[in-house]
């Protein structure tokens, strides 16, 4: 078994699609320019409903993260301890992540950037370090 | 001034009644039965009958199993003031708050406020806690993929981002683990009472690191409620009144983005200044600290943010054992989440009550005169602090 691998709905699309050829997306309000993770319908900032997606550099940095012992899901058996992330966008917004990197190597505000990996049918963003 | 000028509600309403189920982590009640035993007994401690009720604030847990017409299952009709609430661990200070300027402006005399929960069913807390079996799809479903499961991780990642800001070590975390067991062995109805150093801390199983096993909460089931009335009236009953001096809230609506840092500075600080403000009082008035520990980290940072040292200091603050019994700032005194009960809000809150009617038998701190409710909700998220005080001149609404 492994980790359960996520499913594209309709309001997520854009972000599976993007990531399948190697495109971090993130939605941009068109009025303020303000980036969104995850999904809105309206700008949390100014408030409009007009919001497009727009793709992101990858660029990131470690915002904080730990490192998971308890077995939550069976699919992780093999995995732990693995590693859980906040990474901070360079567009802003912060994400639950893997860092693909030792867990020992890891430390608040470490530069990172977005890559992809396949599992199942799906594209997923990992960080790596920079 | 935060509050209106025509009406502070500061000392106009107390808590005059405590009602505390057996805390298990075996099922024995549903969580609709704990609660009707919860007010039973809160309003026996009061002095009063279930006639004498007719407000009642309803917080339910993790398992969202009670309902609004809860009054059904206690056999309560026509109240004058009722509803469901959920700002989850802030709750109980919520309602404590709302109570009491219900039963200030009339719209009820006696509110009933009770929070039950029956998250062990036979299985883990994991099961009720984590989330990991619950569907998800979209973008729900890359925290799954991640592993990002439940509280402890949102938490733990609070923690690991004030270790990294400001140095905060693991051996700080674990002084608050035992010095909040050493009040848990003074509590008899605490659920963890057993000898902790701080060997025995750091050798814990890690859960997610940064959190050991003993940096965590052990969930119960059980029910509190508490009765809140009008401070005319809370003298004539049984109860020596814990007088409401000071309210506040602080809710932050973390927007997780570049530019936020709430998981090291939380609507403790606003709910705090609020609440001080109102009870005329700061830091140093305040005797006994009830502070949310559902993690130890929570202790540190709420200590923090209630300015009783300043922000960045508190894992050198509490590393001494000050918290502890016999210290300068007994913190957690009936054992806390940590080492108690896991109710929620309640937990500090009945103990701040306990505390304040000075009925803390062996672990009774002498300097009782403010007594500091802080609850808290989601990672952080949503804050409500209580003052309580037995002194009937005690606040600043020109009751006394």
């Amino acid at each position: 078994m492994t980790r359960p691998a996520p499913t594209s709905d309709d309001a997520s699309a854009p972000f599976f699609e993007g990531a399948a050829r190697g495109a971090l997306m993130l939605q941009q309000c068109r009025k303020c320019s303000r980036y969104f993770f995850p999904v809105q319908e309206v700008c949390t900032n100014c408030l409009e409903a007009d919001l497009e997606w727009a793709e992101a550099s990858g660029d990131a940095s470690l915002h904080t993260f730990g490192v998971m012992h308890y077995l939550y899901h069976p699919g992780f058996a093999q995995e732990l301890p693995y590693n859980v992330a906040i990474v901070e966008l360079a567009e802003g917004p912060r994400m639950s992540a893997r860092v693909d990197a030792d867990n020992d190597s890891l430390e608040v505000g470490m530069a990172l950037k977005a890559a992809f990996e396949q599992v199942e049918d799906i594209a997923v963003p990992v960080f790596q370090p920079a | 001034m935060t509050w209106s000028t025509s009406f502070n509600p500061s000392g106009g309403a107390a808590i005059v009644g405590l009602g505390m189920t057996e805390m298990t982590r075996e099922y024995k009640y549903s969580a609709n039965g704990l609660a009707a035993l919860a007010i039973r007994d809160a309003i026996a401690d009061a002095g009063l009958t279930k006639d004498d009720v007719d407000g009642l604030l309803v917080n339910h847990g993790v398992m969202g199993s009670l309902r609004p017409d809860l009054q059904k299952t206690v056999g309560i009709e026509n109240l004058r003031l009722q509803t469901l609430m959920n700002g989850q661990g802030s709750t109980a200070g919520q309602m404590v708050q709302y109570a009491s300027l219900a039963v200030q402006s009339g719209l009820a005399n006696v509110v009933v406020c009770v929070f039950a929960d029956d998250p062990l069913r036979g299985g883990g807390a994991g099961a009720a806690y984590g989330g990991a079996g619950r569907t998800t799809s979209g973008m729900a479903s890359l925290n799954q993929y991640y592993g990002h499961f439940g509280a402890n991780t949102g938490y733990a990642l609070a923690a690991r981002r004030h270790m990294a800001l400001y140095g905060t070590t693991q051996d700080q975390l674990g002084a608050v683990a035992v010095s909040t067991r050493k009040w848990a062995q003074l509590n008899p109805i605490a659920m963890q009472r057993g000898d902790m150093t701080l060997e025995d801390y750091h050798g814990s199983r890690w859960i997610v690191e940064p959190f050991h096993l003993l940096d965590c909460t052990l969930v119960s089931n059980g029910a509190v409620a508490v009765v809140v009335t009008s401070r005319e009236r809370a003298q004539e009953l049984k109860q020596p009144p814990a007088y409401i001096v000071g309210m506040g809230q602080g809710h932050p609506g973390n927007p997780r983005h570049a530019g936020a840092e709430y998981e090291v500075n939380t609507g403790a600080v606003q709910a705090g200044e609020t609440a001080y403000e109102m009870a005329g009082v700061g830091p140093k008035d305040i005797g006994v600290r009830e502070l949310y520990d559902c993690y130890t980290y929570t202790t540190v940072v709420t200590l923090e943010d209630y300015g009783f040292v300043p922000k960045g200091e508190g894992g050198p603050f509490v590393e001494d054992g000050k918290l502890g019994p016999g210290g300068s700032h007994p913190t957690n005194t009936g054992g806390g989440e940590l080492s108690g009960y896991y109710m929620w809000g309640m937990t500090p809150l009945s103990e701040a009550v306990i505390q304040t009617r000075g009925q803390g038998g062996e672990r009774q701190v002498e300097d009782n005169d403010h007594v500091l409710v802080s609850t808290q909700g989601g990672i952080l998220d949503m804050h409500a602090s209580l003052i309580l005080s037995a002194d009937p001149t005690a606040g600043t609404g020109g009751h006394a």
